[in-house]
């Protein structure tokens, strides 16, 4: 028999810490593959968030630096203007992407930095305890709005995808999910051509990946990627919303 | 033939791989624990495993290796 | 060598680029945007990154991930923008990143006056930002000094694994005065950093961070930054005593005030007041011996600051009571001149003759 799965050799050791069911942990597999099979090793670097993801300088099997709270791409941004020909991708949760770190996260797109962000939706901040995010679905209850979220309080939830397929610079913008076998497969080939293309010198590209949080959702694991299916993009509906490789610029 | 190895020290016993399994190979322990208090992710079944790995495609903490 | 005439902000990016800097972060505030215009010219000139970042909080950060990468970094603001970049600045000093800031500082508090102001001695010498660091603070008083600090704050930067600041008042960046300027330094003199996260080490892989939750190493990470700090009070002390020896009074200031103290100083010995200056030129590490050896024999100081009083704290802490301490300043974007200290002086003799 030979080995059809074994773990990829981009990721440490290290045992993860996320929360059991918590699907952080496929992303950084897929996003730990996806740079082997591109044969991109020696070449990547990768900046971690603040947040669940903070300890990804511990699994990813690179160079990393970790950034302060929502200001990754302008890491990324200082590294890969000096360092052109290294693979620079940031991972980033939905409080440190969408929230605190909005303004770096619009502005490095706007520039068209070649750099890619792994954008981790969860709906929820995960890392202090389950408070409202910015993604946070109309409804949905946290410890910040214990009734679920309420427009006339709380606003609405941003899609970033959405917003930043506004701008002009980005190459590619896809939303994919980690729901089930089919979506995981799905996201690893999203995950995958957004680091070949930014390989390839094309551009900015963005991948934002629903993930779950059972911990903070208060369901099951097997629950919370039904509620991922069924509510969360629902309100963030999954595709490509710019790939320039197709001439596809708007969904 | 097909065969799946779960590290029971990664497991977290989240059950994933169980709900991914076509055949159901996998199911969580209801008596085994590992050293971090999780129920594991044990075979049942291991002689229905097609070695589609959904499984591991599913799993966390990538504590499931396939072979085929 | 023959000079030329710079602006002090021209000087601080030649400084800056003839000792290796390759990468330029910075945001527009009055009174420093000559920087990020200079370097959006000259930088791409030497192959090196220019960016305009989106705020102050982007570019520090910026300065983060090149310093990082390996990369001699920059980033410049004024006072307002310079609160900005604490945040990253103590990240920065967490992750024992090398890099200079440089605050040409502006009149506050708040968004202030856009006129010369020492205010940021406290937040450029204590720390600044959270939790317990220090920056390599150097104050230029010339428009030379400008330039050649700025080429000394890449070297004390990188050799100690400690960012550096350049603090400056509006004056000495608006000033334009004849400089000589120092050779190109080639990259290839400029030692290699064995610990930049610039990709390809495999197993030996290299992280930079600011994290570290267990208390057990937190503790001996931050004390090897105090031993770091120690290391550089032993060796990296500066200042400029200025007819000191026989001195009644001290007159004591940095960047132009000092040029003014000096004025001041020399109208004093004409009257017949042997008064002297100390400058401290780096301000931190503080150059206490200098105070505390002039306390021998000075009957008193005058701390001069364009502050409510900042910098006297220090002096203060040198002269550790042996003698009194007096204070003159000025705010709100004035300075003072040469009369008002001379003034200032002659009172703080009178006092402490009064036993006051």
């Amino acid at each position: 028999m030979a080995k059809v799965f074994t773990k990829t050799k981009m990721l440490t050791d290290v045992h993860m810490h996320y929360c059991p069911g918590c699907t952080h942990g496929i992303v950084h597999r897929l996003v730990a593959e996806s740079i082997e099979e591109l044969g991109l090793q020696d070449k990547a670097i990768g900046i971690a968030p603040v947040g669940c993801a903070v300890f990804a300088y511990d699994y990813f099997n690179c160079d990393m630096q970790e950034a302060a709270h929502g200001r990754a791409p302008a890491v990324a941004t200082g590294i890969k203007r000096c360092l052109p020909d290294r693979l620079v991708f940031v991972y980033q949760g939905d409080g440190d992407l969408a929230s605190i770190g909005m303004a770096e996260t619009v502005h490095a797109a706007a520039r068209g930095e070649h750099i890619t962000i792994i954008f981790i939706n969860n709906s929820i901040y995960g890392m202090t305890g389950g408070q409202m995010a910015p993604t946070t679905l109309i409804g949905q209850k946290a410890t910040t709005c214990q009734n679920g979220r309420d427009p006339a309080v709380n606003g609405y939830p941003i899609r970033v995808c959405e917003l930043l397929a506004t701008l002009d610079a980005p190459y590619y913008i896809e939303r994919v999910s980690t729901q089930d076998v089919k979506h995981v497969l799905a996201a690893k080939k999203a995950i995958k051509k957004a680091l070949r293309f930014q390989a390839e010198g094309r551009g900015y590209s963005f991948v934002e990946v629903l993930v779950s949080c059972p911990t903070n959702w208060h369901m099951k694991p097997v629950e919370a990627l039904r509620f991922m299916a069924e509510e969360t993009s629902r309100t963030f509906p999954l595709g490509v919303f710019r790939d320039k490789s197709e001439g596809r610029e708007e969904k | 033939m097909a065969n799946i190895t779960i590290d029971e020290k990664v497991c977290k016993g989240c059950g994933l791989c169980a709900n991914a399994c076509p055949k159901n190979v996998i199911s969580l322990s209801k008596h085994r624990m590992n050293a971090n208090g999780y129920f594991v992710a044990e075979k049942v079944n291991p002689q229905n495993c097609i070695g589609c790995a959904f499984c591991a495609i599913m799993c966390p903490d990538c504590a499931i290796e396939v072979e085929k | 060598m023959s000079k030329i005439l710079l602006h002090g902000t021209e000087a601080i990016c030649e400084g800056a680029i003839r000792n290796g800097c390759r990468a330029f972060f910075g945001y527009p505030i009055t009174p420093q945007n000559e920087v990020p215009e200079y370097m959006s010219v000259y930088m791409p000139k030497v192959g090196g990154v220019f960016v305009q970042a989106e705020s102050e909080v982007a570019a520090i950060n910026m300065v983060y991930g090149a310093g990082g990468a390996g990369v001699r970094a920059m980033t410049s603001s004024s006072s307002p923008g310079v609160s900005l970049k604490q945040e990253g600045i103590s990240y920065i000093a967490c992750a024992r990143i090398p890099c200079v800031v440089v605050n040409i500082m502006r009149a506050g508090p708040g968004l202030g006056g856009i006129l010369p102001a020492q205010g940021d001695y406290f937040q450029a010498t204590k720390g600044g930002g959270h939790g317990d660091y220090h920056l390599i603070v150097l104050a230029p008083s010339s428009v030379q000094e400008a330039c050649d600090f700025t080429y000394r704050a890449f070297d004390l930067s990188d050799k100690y694994r400690v960012p550096a600041m350049i603090l400056a008042d509006g004056m000495i960046g608006q000033l334009m005065e004849p400089v000589e300027l120092p050779p190109m330094r080639p990259l290839s003199d400029i030692p290699k950093k064995d610990w930049a996260t610039d990709g390809g080490y495999g197993e030996d892989r290299r992280v930079l961070n600011s994290l570290i939750i267990k208390p057990e190493e937190l503790e001996p990470h931050v004390n090897e930054l105090k031993k770091t700090y120690d290391l550089i009070a032993e060796n990296e002390k500066l200042c400029e005593k200025y007819m000191t020896e026989d001195a009644e009074i001290i007159l004591t200031a940095y960047g132009t005030v000092a040029r003014i103290c000096k004025s001041a100083a020399n109208i004093l010995r004409k009257q017949g007041i042997r008064a002297g200056v100390i400058r401290p030129i780096t301000l931190y590490p503080f150059p206490s011996e200098a105070f505390s050896e002039a306390a021998e024999t000075a009957e008193a100081f005058l701390s001069v600051e364009l502050s409510l009083g900042q910098m006297i704290e220090d002096v203060r802490l040198a002269v550790n009571g042996k003698k009194p301490v007096y204070f003159y300043g000025r705010t709100g974007g004035n300075v003072m001149d040469e009369e008002e200290v001379v003034k200032a002086a002659k009172n703080a003799l009178l006092k402490v003759r009064a036993g006051e």
